[in-house]
């Protein structure tokens, strides 16, 4: 009986095998930045957040940004208590998040170390507003493990953020730069 | 049960088929990925570390030094002859630095019987929302004020520990939504010298303070301490102000009947009475510098 029940089980992981085979290959990290630089005047208005949420799916391309906005570090204290009460309102909207497509996901090979142009189209939410966003970036892969690096610009009143100083001390654009290690 | 051979085959037949089934449905969508709810701490439940005299539930950032300026006025019931009090001023110069995010120390000079004082502010529980709900924020605040004014009494020659007096505080805050904040700060006392010998060297009082906002940048508050023991021939203290932000500063502009700064001297000797105009106008400016940038900025 004993022997049954250890064929029955080597069974059934090859099963549990095959499935997880078959299943779609998803790399993911809690620890991606994304930095954020919005400089209008003589002081210098920046943030970085270390604990960036992204996915994305090998086969589809199918990708994820999430970032809690309260997450973002700035040098100067009251500059962040100010970025989380009176621009982001933060206790309102604490997300931010990208949802997008890796379009040209099918021209990386992840076995084969190297670097590789990606584009990305998909749509940003910050602040409650959703916007279309497109940008390119670069996908580094090292030993099968993605890296992803990307730069783009966006409009801070696109997303319905107001206040005197946009366009004077802190910029009408911020720019936004990415690398998340999967 | 017994599982025979034969039986097996078909058993694990099925199985496999099932998750092969399986496998093919879990097509992968993180669009429909449920969010996972994230502890979300309430911040800027006051705009400063002050409400307008005494200690706020807020503490000054890591790494930030922040030089804050309180002054007040003579009393309104001077009159005209000494422009309604603002002839004369009181001041206290302070210096507060952030140790860490929970940890807060701060030193400071009065020109009221030209005390030194020091405390520290520790955040014991923080107020949050999300995966931990938790409806208040607590801290905890121990002051030690040193009285340097020369002693002018012949008879009596105190010691030096005799100029020490401490207070213990405990702040209750909660803020409800973005436009209200209510705050409870039993406080006690311990004077090493009182004046007679059947005076209690120990002062029990309450305070109740509030912050009401009124745009983006402009803040309404309001303190009241209430003596539960007391010393005779003083008044609570009872101010109210708005907090007015700009970009590195906050400005705090208030109307208040104490004179002193310091934990003991607005709370337990407020001489100025509301009801005759023994009130005067005060600004406290804070303005903060980074000294030592979060990790994130160092390289």
């Amino acid at each position: 009986m004993n022997k049954s029940i250890l064929k029955l089980a080597f069974v059934l992981a090859l099963g549990i095998f095959s499935f997880s085979a078959n299943a779609q290959k998803v790399y993911s990290t809690k620890t991606g930045q994304i930095f954020f630089n919005a400089t209008g005047g003589i002081e210098k208005i920046a943030a970085v957040n270390n604990q960036t949420d992204s996915k994305f799916v090998e086969q589809t391309g199918q990708m994820i940004f999430a970032v809690l906005v309260k997450g973002f570090k700035f040098e100067n204290q009251l500059m962040e208590d100010h970025f989380n009460e009176n621009y982001m309102e933060s206790s309102k909207f604490p997300k931010a998040d990208f949802k997008g497509f890796i379009t040209n996901i099918k021209e990386i090979n992840f076995a084969k170390d190297g670097t590789y142009p990606v584009t990305v189209d998909g749509s940003l939410t910050i602040h409650g507003v959703s916007n279309k966003v497109s940008t390119t970036g670069t996908m580094k892969i090292e030993k099968g493990v993605p890296q992803i690096e990307g730069a783009f610009k966006i409009k801070i009143k696109d997303y319905g953020i107001t206040g005197m100083y946009i366009g004077d001390k802190i910029a009408a654009d911020a720019a936004i730069t990415i690398n998340c290690k999967y | 049960m017994m599982i025979s051979n034969k039986k097996i085959l078909p058993i694990a037949f099925i199985v496999t088929c099932c998750m092969l089934s399986f496998a093919q449905a879990q097509n992968v969508d993180l669009f429909a990925e449920k969010d996972e709810p994230i502890r979300d701490i309430v911040t800027s439940t006051f705009k400063t570390t002050r409400i307008v005299n005494g200690h706020s539930i807020e503490n000054v950032g890591k790494g930030i030094l922040d030089f804050k300026i309180l002054h007040r006025f003579g009393q309104l019931s001077d009159g005209a002859y000494s422009l309604f009090g603002l002839d004369q001023a009181s001041m206290r110069l302070g210096l507060d630095y952030g140790i860490s995010k929970t940890l807060m120390v701060g030193v400071g000079r009065s020109t009221f019987e030209k005390q030194y004082d020091g405390f520290m502010k520790l955040r014991l529980l923080s107020q949050s929302t999300g995966g931990i709900n938790f409806p208040f924020a607590l801290s905890y605040a121990g002051t030690m004020i040193y009285k340097s004014l020369k002693n002018t009494s012949t008879t009596i020659k105190p010691y030096e520990t005799d100029r020490f007096t401490y207070a213990h505080q405990l702040i209750f805050a909660r803020k409800f939504g973005d436009y209200f904040s209510l705050q409870l700060t039993p406080t006690l006392f311990h004077y090493n010298l009182v004046s007679t010998s059947n005076m209690p060297n120990d002062f029990i009082s309450v305070g109740i303070g509030m912050r009401e906002r009124i745009s983006k940048r402009v803040n309404f508050t309001q303190e009241y301490y209430y003596r539960v023991n007391k010393l005779e021939g003083y008044y609570n203290s009872f101010s109210v102000g708005f907090d007015i932000e700009t970009g590195g500063h906050v400005f705090q502009l208030h109307v208040t009947n104490s004179t002193g700064m310091t934990e003991r001297t607005f709370i337990n000797e407020t001489t100025g009475e509301w009801g005759k105009g023994n009130i005067r106008f005060g600004f406290n400016v804070s303005r903060v510098f980074t000294v030592r940038k979060p990790k994130e900025f160092r390289k």
